[in-house]
């Protein structure tokens, strides 16, 4: 018996030692990285949120706190990883000019590197450990389904989400999540007018991302196209081994459908992949690609590394697609210069790209959003305020924003353009368009918004 | 043995556990929920969140540990049966509205299912050529929910509805103690598998087949329900995890989280349950510690996106060369050299010393889980029978 009792007390002693010593870290970690353990009032807590006076979570007399997921690395990351930055620039200028009601603004940039799981931790940690205030403009349809349940319980306003998905208007639903971008459906269905207007009779082929995304796209596509003169549908997942493959087999299967215009839901990296396997087997349709897509610059340096610069702007020649936001190469437009300055001065080594100006323009966006607020700012306050005043803020769109109680979308329209020789100059070959979800697509008659005052301050 | 000591010593060696595995365990469970418990009270919510994470490792580990340490099997595929968890936690909540409880039995039924159904192949291969079965398995797994993807909701997965805790405990709290609750569950279940004649059976066959052949184990049938048993756990811990992240897709369980899963129990200790507990806390705070060391030291975000699985390979190495047997086997051999050199000094004091503090026992208890000690063992706990 002694012999035995010895060994059993040491391990005994071992597992008490442990659990306390899992206690001791926890407790140790506990106290480590939060700041203002003081303003957990953000997240379910039902009790904290009851006080009437309760801080408003992430916004003092001097800060305002947000954050946003973002790709920074990963397969999504050519051309995304610009959005977010770009935005910071917006947010660095205002605040070197006194900020927002002499609020400066602190953007915390989460890595999720477009997969939903980390973007469900990601999320959590800017809310429950940073404290923001909004998370705005976090990038992707998949990404930004993960947490709409979480941060709509939380209550936390999830704004300008980077992505067209129709699910984020759905406002009895998720009365926090507002979109931005056109909606896919909308834009879908301005691209299907388009090509069942111009290229009738042609057969044509969908490759398209496997999600909400590449299903919204084809929804508003098939509205507007015969389904008889669709001969091939593919799909392709947007993850590393997902486009391990260069979407070879895909584009091959729609090159024996004898398809002879390709329609493109796909990331940018997506799309230079599906445009090099086409033109290695001498396949050169009709490319017609969503604005998600299409960014010529960001395309222009995919192709050339993806291919090791056997490839390059060349391919972008004729390349139809829509856009929403002034042309990038309109160089006299307001907001191109005003952008072009800002980020020169505050994202230093910025490329002036489709996903730069984006950034800007949604930057811009949320500071006016702020100043239509007021100085009283709450997140119930932010939501109303892009409810009732959303559709009239300044906006560089090219149709005005839709946002209402009901409407929870963002833009409502783009114009369809054609990218001249290597994508160097983009025309307009359209009128803008706007459009709902199952409504007709009309002209828009309205003038464009000139930038507001404080961008060139 | 206790003649002349201190009364505080005599205190603790009077406070003995009961010498029944259930009613031990159950205990140490018992007091270990209720140390955990306060804990959940006094962290913030982010710190309850990733205490649950703990938890949730924690159970996986604990299940590889009993795969890798007491039966001898490797598995790089554990992350697979985490996410066919996660996944039947998600498709029961979107089909059914049941108590919380039930979902999470279906995982564990489920994921034991298949975990039973790679057993039976895997129970005839042997190292490497079990690593590759089960590595086929964590990459094969995640693409069937792309090719099912109207089921699966394909790259973007499915969405999983929280708890709703109870009025007054807010959610993360409420998921941190219930994590913590399986948890210590399914270590209670296994401390007490370990101590049976099936946790003897799977030493024996781990050690020497054709040994435990003549004393009459079926290595095979052994061999596939120590699989089973692992692949219900690594399923729960999936469970768990879908509650926790609110989302399941295949992206959150790629071939690294089951890479992981093995480097945490090698970390924290092959065949120690409580090493199960280090492991995942290393699993949850490295990636964490290397974020915040990217952010000091200002790196690019393609090194930061890269440097928690360097650092993570580089403690790895540094736990394989300096404490081979785990943390838990440090701690164990550590306390067991001040345990020695503590009684030592006491009884140099007194003038008897007996036999049972000799060098081999404590070499015994610093390898912890080596073969060597635990055929002896075998042989102990069989007479003692």
């Amino acid at each position: 018996m002694t012999q035995r009792n010895r060994p059993r007390l040491s391990r005994r002693m071992s597992i008490v030692a442990s659990i306390a010593g899992v206690a001791v870290v926890a407790a140790a970690c506990s106290s480590s990285p939060s700041t203002n353990p003081s303003t957990n009032t953000g997240g379910s807590s039902s009790t904290s949120s009851t006080a009437p006076s309760a801080p408003t979570p992430g916004v003092t007399a001097t800060s305002i706190t947000i954050g946003a997921t973002a790709p920074l690395t990963g397969p999504a990351a050519p051309g995304y990883s610009e959005i977010a930055p770009a935005a910071n620039a917006v947010f660095k200028f205002v605040n070197a000019h006194g900020g927002v009601f002499g609020r400066t603004i602190n953007y915390l940039i989460k890595n999720d590197q477009y997969d939903p799981t980390a973007t469900a931790t990601l999320t959590r940690q800017l809310v429950l450990q940073d404290n923001i205030f909004a998370d705005v403009g976090p990038l992707g349809t998949p990404t930004g389904l993960a947490v709409a349940p979480y941060l709509n319980s939380a209550g936390v306003p999830q704004v300008f989400i980077e992505s067209g998905c129709t699910c984020w208007n759905q406002p009895t639903k998720w009365p926090l999540s507002f979109g931005w971008q056109p909606n896919y459906v909308v834009e879908g269905k301005i691209l299907g007018k388009y090509i069942a207007q111009h290229f009738a009779g042609k057969k044509i082929a969908y490759l398209y991302q496997d999600d909400e995304f590449g299903m919204d796209g084809v929804k508003g596509l098939d509205q507007e196209i015969p389904s008889a003169s669709v001969v091939a549908r593919q799909t392709y997942v947007a993850t590393s081994a997902g486009l391990a493959n260069a979407l070879a087999p895909q584009i091959a299967a729609i090159k024996h459908s004898g398809a002879q215009v390709v329609v493109l839901y796909t990331i940018p990296a997506a799309t230079a992949l599906a445009m090099l396997s086409g033109a290695g087997s001498g396949f050169l349709p009709q490319w017609v690609v969503s604005s998600v897509g299409s960014d010529p610059p960001t395309l222009t340096g995919l192709l050339g590394s993806f291919s090791k610069g056997k490839a390059g702007a060349a391919l972008l020649t004729g390349m139809i697609t829509n856009a929403y936001l002034p042309p990038l190469t309109d160089s006299t437009n307001p907001w191109v210069v005003d952008a072009k300055a800002i980020l020169g001065k505050y994202d230093p080594g910025y490329h002036w790209d489709g996903n730069s100006e984006y950034g800007v323009m949604l930057g811009i966006n949320f500071i006016d959003l702020l100043m239509a607020n007021g100085k009283t700012l709450t997140r119930a306050s932010l939501v109303h305020t892009l409810e009732t005043q959303g559709a009239s803020l300044p906006t560089a769109g090219l149709s005005p924003l839709t946002y209402s109680a009901t409407d929870h979308n963002g833009y409502s329209g783009s114009e369809i353009v054609q990218f001249g020789t290597g994508g160097t100059t983009i025309n307009a070959v359209t009128p803008v368009e706007v459009a709902t979800d199952t409504g007709p697509i009309t002209n828009f008659t309205g003038t464009p918004a000139t930038p507001p005052a404080w961008v060139k301050s | 043995m206790s003649g002349s000591v201190t009364p505080a010593v005599r205190l603790v060696s009077r406070l003995r556990l009961p010498q029944q595995p259930l009613w031990r365990h159950l205990l140490l469970a018992v007091a270990g929920g209720f140390v955990l418990y306060l804990v959940t009270v006094h962290l913030n919510p982010y710190d309850n969140l990733q205490l649950a994470q703990v938890g949730i490792y924690a159970m996986a580990i604990a299940g590889l540990s009993v795969l890798t340490g007491t039966n001898g099997q490797i598995s790089l595929g554990h992350g697979a049966f985490m996410l066919i968890g996660a996944y039947t936690m998600a498709l029961f909540g979107e089909h059914f509205d049941l108590p919380l409880a039930l979902p999470l039995l279906a995982a564990v039924g489920v994921s034991a299912a298949l975990g039973a159904l790679v057993g039976l192949p895997a129970a005839r291969l042997r190292g490497p050529y079990l690593a590759g079965v089960t590595l086929a398995l964590a990459l094969a797994v995640p693409d069937l929910t792309f090719k099912y993807s109207s089921v699966f909701g394909g790259d973007q997965g499915l969405i999983v509805n929280p708890p709703t805790p109870p009025a007054g405990v807010d959610a993360e709290r409420w998921l941190a103690r219930i994590t913590l609750l399986g948890t210590l569950i399914v270590l209670v279940v296994l401390a007490n598998l370990l101590r049976s004649r099936f946790g003897r059976a799977m030493r024996a066959v781990r050690d020497d087949e054709i040994a435990a052949s003549l004393c009459g184990i079926r290595p095979g049938r052994t061999r596939v329900l120590a699989f089973t048993v692992s692949a219900a756990c690594a399923g729960l811990a999936g469970a768990y995890l879908s509650l926790a992240t609110g989302v399941v897709n295949p992206g959150g369980y790629p071939l690294f989280l089951s890479v992981s899963l093995l480097a945490g129990m090698v970390l924290g200790g092959a065949g120690t349950l409580v090493g199960a507990w280090w492991g995942g806390i290393l699993l949850v705070y490295l990636p964490q510690w290397s974020t915040s060391i990217s952010g000091h030291l200002a790196l690019s975000s393609a090194v930061s996106a890269n440097l928690a699985n360097a650092l993570f390979g580089f403690v790895l190495i540094a736990v394989t060369m300096l404490a081979p047997s785990g943390l838990q086997g440090w701690l164990r051999g550590l306390y067991a050299v001040v345990s020695h050199a503590l009684s030592h000094r006491l009884r140099l004091g007194t003038t008897a010393v007996t036999g049972s503090e000799s060098p081999d026992d404590v070499a015994a208890d610093v390898a912890g889980a080596s073969p060597k000690d635990l055929t002896p063992a075998l042989g102990t706990e069989r007479s003692s029978k």
